[in-house]
């Protein structure tokens, strides 16, 4: 298991997924992916993307300006 | 036993593709979303960065459909391609900036190539006939079709029975006796599909979902594209133009003012790209310069901006300028009074 970092600061929605999105389609099942954004957008749309998709959320964490949002990747149901 | 079809659908957000994407589910098709990204989307975007609008839901409505319907949902960034439907789009404008009929081709002509790349069957969109003016008439629709190339693989489930018939019909994929013959602009044989499905909660943005049909948004890309004198844009330009107040004082250089919290903390993000200028001595906005703007321009910037904060009546504001990769130098200017800003420098 290895663990990635994805900065999308800044980023509106849905960049912050699209980008999640690509980056765990380069991943391994078992990796843990934390993506950093400043859209609070991002702590409902990522969520949604991990269950429509069947990754795992491992977690939100909200600071001031920013929010921390882990994954862990999960095979492809396909 | 015969075999699962498969579709991949167009997902907006809105109801009518989340219906049809249903009215073909129902039938027993495995179904997939995709949805695309130009930048000019208006989901999401405002509402991450208005601080008056933190009571709206921060969803992505795509996402948010396709979780309730149960399916897999592929978002495509199609920023750059798009940039090609926009700036010279085949069939042209609609009443703004707004190239429908090409950018209906565009995205069903991607969904056809990733169709083909994952081994999917046909395409399905909420099109209805005669609903928009551009690019759902009953002369657009067969344009859409042939030019994308996707051709009688291209599935409307909601006006299926108004259009000749496809191949998934044909093929006995799905039973055109349960697609629907909706046209027209009335939402009701919509509402009352949404009802039978048990969808209580959709998207119904008024204006569309694109901000390309908003005349004040066009507005501001057509002069955008005229103060530089080239007809090219990038994500980030395209999203300033959601943001801020926008003033061109002077050909070559225009403001974009925060107006409210949210705003001043998403143009903070651009403080590095641009020269910025900051109240010192009043609680006021943040504002960028875009363009050339020599020193003059720069007094003349901060007596704007003071003008736009809380130190509107003073005699004397303190405004930090901030040059794009320089140090911050403090101006003491007067606010500009209020006739001294002419309609014309809005945008």
């Amino acid at each position: 298991m290895n663990r990635h970092e994805l900065d999308c600061r800044r980023l509106l929605c849905p960049m912050p997924v699209i980008r999640t999105q690509n980056r765990v389609a380069e991943l391994a099942p078992g990796d843990v992916l934390a993506v950093t954004c400043t859209d609070p957008g991002a702590a409902k749309d990522i969520p949604a993307w991990c269950r429509i998709n069947g990754h795992e959320l491992l977690g939100i964490e909200q600071g001031d300006d920013e929010l921390v949002v882990t994954v862990r990747v999960v095979a492809d149901p396909d | 036993m015969s075999k699962q079809r498969k579709a991949v659908a167009l997902i907006s957000g809105g109801l009518d593709s989340m219906l049809a994407a249903r009215v073909v589910q129902e039938q027993g098709v495995h179904v997939e979303g995709i949805n695309f990204f130009t930048g000019f989307c208006v989901e999401g975007h405002t509402h991450a960065i208005r601080k008056q609008d933190e009571a709206k839901p921060k969803r992505n409505n795509a996402l948010w459909v396709a979780e309730q319907l149960g399916i897999r949902l592929h978002i495509v960034d199609i920023v750059e391609e798009y940039k090609g439907v926009l700036l010279n789009p085949r069939h042209g404008y609609g009443k703004n900036l707004n190239p429908c009929l090409d950018c209906k081709v565009f995205m069903v002509g991607k969904a056809h190539e990733w169709m083909r790349e994952h081994g999917f069957d046909f395409i399905v969109t909420g099109e209805v006939v005669g609903q928009r003016p551009m690019s759902q008439r009953s002369a657009t629709l067969p344009v859409v079709a042939d030019e994308s190339g996707v051709g009688d693989r291209l599935l409307r489930p909601l006006c299926a029975q108004r259009l000749p018939e496809t191949l998934p019909e044909r093929e006995g994929w799905v039973d055109r006796d349960r697609l629907h013959d909706f046209s027209g602009r009335s939402r009701k044989p919509q509402m009352a599909l949404a009802e039978r499905f048990g969808f209580e909660e959709y998207a119904q943005p008024a204006g569309g979902c694109c901000f390309l049909t908003d005349a004040t948004y066009s507005a501001k890309l057509a002069d955008l594209w005229q103060a530089r004198g080239d007809r090219d844009y990038d994500l980030d330009d395209i999203m300033l133009l959601k943001v801020g107040r926008h003033l061109r004082p002077r050909p070559h250089f225009k403001l974009v003012i925060a107006r409210e919290e949210g705003e001043v903390k998403f143009l903070q993000g651009y403080r590095r790209q641009f020269t910025h200028l900051v109240t010192r001595s009043h609680a006021g906005p943040l504002a960028l310069v875009d363009g050339k703007a020599d020193a003059g321009d720069l007094e003349l910037a901060a007596r704007i901006v003071a003008r736009y904060s809380q130190g509107r009546d003073a005699e004397r504001v303190e405004v930090d300028v901030v040059p794009r990769g320089g140090e911050a130098r403090t101006v003491t200017v007067p606010p500009l009074a209020a006739g001294e800003i002419p309609a014309a420098w809005h945008v």
